[in-house]
């Protein structure tokens, strides 16, 4: 049988090899290798690890996080999948998927462990490509400082006293270089003598044009189980997003081309264009990727409501927001 | 080359709405449509259901001149989406017959006997919360666009035919 496995030297480039149940993570100077039990999968490694990163950061997310077309994970919830082939219709078709399922904490520990040793001084894996160094080369150091921003979730609303702060440059948060023409004032509000810390407000888009990430929505206010998850987004998401339930997106600013799949084949679906204004539905069973030729505002709209769970697991859970 | 970045936005009187271009399926999965020109097309403070995720919703919303008063069992959020909007808040001497059970906002009998609690002054982007059980009413000068995160309720509208992309 002919060896294809990658010759990857840790010894002269610095890096470590990763093992998960069945698999075996793998870097060089420029790719990720995946080895499974039925062969070897390669990535780039600028991708790998923005994707990786979105998977940690999201704890996995809500369905499936595609790091492209072969390799990604499942949510459940608890329990995750790891796969290679088993949303991809020619892998399944021709018998070449291979799953297999952890501890969610298991995983994540491995794939932080991952995320700190693959990515070197000066890639930000959050960050827009012309705001980073790269990913190439030998192991130089770390960037865990990076790596190891945690979203901002607000509890009630952001600025309230006691909740998450407003981003300012006194928070360290200053305006991102495209966003340097939004407005930055605060909306006036006149309280009456003793109800001041019970009306609150604050200017939302200054608060995003200060955030210092890509494709990571926060969360700013919460209606119940209603979560509010703007978020700025340049260049390419870098996953496929698997929905595994309906998904709310409001474009605020300029536009974002969503380039939807088929959730379960890849198949192509459809384009969206969306600009400052427009509201679209991801339906449960696609996967998408969004393209932002300028950074953009986005508000990203999810359910966290325990139904939503309990439907997914009874196959209940509605395949489109609104049937009309 | 140093480039000046130019961050569009829109309003109720300047919109640029996008598109779907389908490759298979049905365009209505995609349940599009715009926000301003909703609001544009809509009554003053009529309430119309954008977006819907079992009982929750976010609504847009034609501010123009004043609003009755409504009120709500759990909090509620404005964002101001293009024009200057006034949030008047008053603190109400009763609330016992406000249904904690009850989803949704809905609309007082007039304005509501009270402490007036002060305004917030919404401008392009600004967010405003509506506390539970506080009275509200909203007042702009110019027909504006406001996106509240609600609840399904009393007050909200459904026209998804007359607002989708199909």
């Amino acid at each position: 049988m002919t060896n294809l496995t990658a010759a990857v030297n840790n010894e002269q480039t610095g890096y470590q090899n990763f093992s998960a149940g069945s698999f075996t993570f793998r870097r060089d100077e420029y790719f990720a290798y995946i080895d499974y039990p039925d062969g070897e999968y390669v990535m780039p490694i600028d991708a790998f690890l923005k994707a990786l990163m979105r998977d940690i950061a999201w704890g996995f997310f809500y369905g499936t996080v595609n790091f492209d077309d072969v390799f990604g994970t499942t949510n459940h919830y608890g329990n995750v999948d790891m796969f290679i082939g088993s949303m991809n219709e020619e892998y399944v078709n021709n018998g070449k998927d291979f799953l297999e399922n952890f501890p969610s904490e298991q995983l994540m520990e491995i794939f932080q462990a991952m995320l700190s040793d693959w990515t070197i001084e000066g890639f930000d894996p959050f960050a827009a490509p012309q705001e980073t160094g790269t990913a190439w080369g030998p192991k130089n150091g770390n960037n865990d400082e990076a790596i190891s921003r945690t979203r901002q979730v607000a509890q009630r609303m952001i600025g309230i006293p006691g909740d998450t702060e407003v981003r300012s440059d006194d928070t360290g948060y200053t305006v991102n270089r495209h966003f340097t023409d939004v407005d930055q004032s605060q909306p006036v509000v006149d309280a009456e003598p003793g109800f001041e810390d019970q009306i609150h407000g604050f200017n939302l888009w200054a608060h995003l044009s200060r955030s210092d990430v890509t494709w990571n929505p926060s969360i700013v206010s919460i209606c119940k189980q209603s979560l509010l998850c703007p978020t700025t987004e340049e260049y390419i998401l870098p996953v496929e997003h698997g929905n595994d339930r309906v998904e709310w997106f409001v474009q605020v600013s300029d536009e974002i081309i969503w380039d939807i799949k088929d959730g379960a084949s890849s198949k192509p679906r459809a384009s969206l264009v969306m600009r400052a204004g427009d509201v679209a539905c991801m339906p449960a069973d696609i996967r998408h990727q969004g393209y932002s030729p300028k950074r953009s505002m986005l508000i990203v709209w999810e359910n966290g409501s325990p139904e939503i769970m309990e439907k997914i697991k009874d196959g209940t859970v509605p395949r489109v927001g609104v049937e009309f | 080359m140093s480039v000046e970045y130019k961050t569009t936005f829109a309003s109720i009187d300047n919109f640029n709405k996008g598109g779907v271009q389908m490759v298979s399926g049905n365009i209505k999965d995609y349940v599009f449509s715009n926000v301003y020109e909703v609001a544009a097309n809509a009554a003053p403070y009529e309430r119309v259901v954008v977006a819907k995720n079992l009982v929750y919703t976010l609504e847009s919303c034609r501010a123009e001149g004043e609003s009755p008063w409504y009120s709500c069992a759990h909090d509620e959020f404005a964002i101001a989406f293009d024009y200057d909007v006034e949030v008047h808040y008053i603190k109400m001497d009763d609330t016992s017959f406000i249904d904690d059970e009850k989803d949704g906002s809905f609309r007082l009998d007039g304005k509501p006997a009270g402490q007036y609690m002060g305004k917030i002054t919404l401008n392009r982007g600004h967010q405003a919360l509506l506390p539970e059980k506080v009275a509200y009413s909203f007042k702009a000068a110019k027909p504006a666009t406001l996106v509240l995160q609600a609840i399904l309720g009393d007050e909200s509208t459904e026209k998804w035919s007359d607002i989708c992309l199909t």
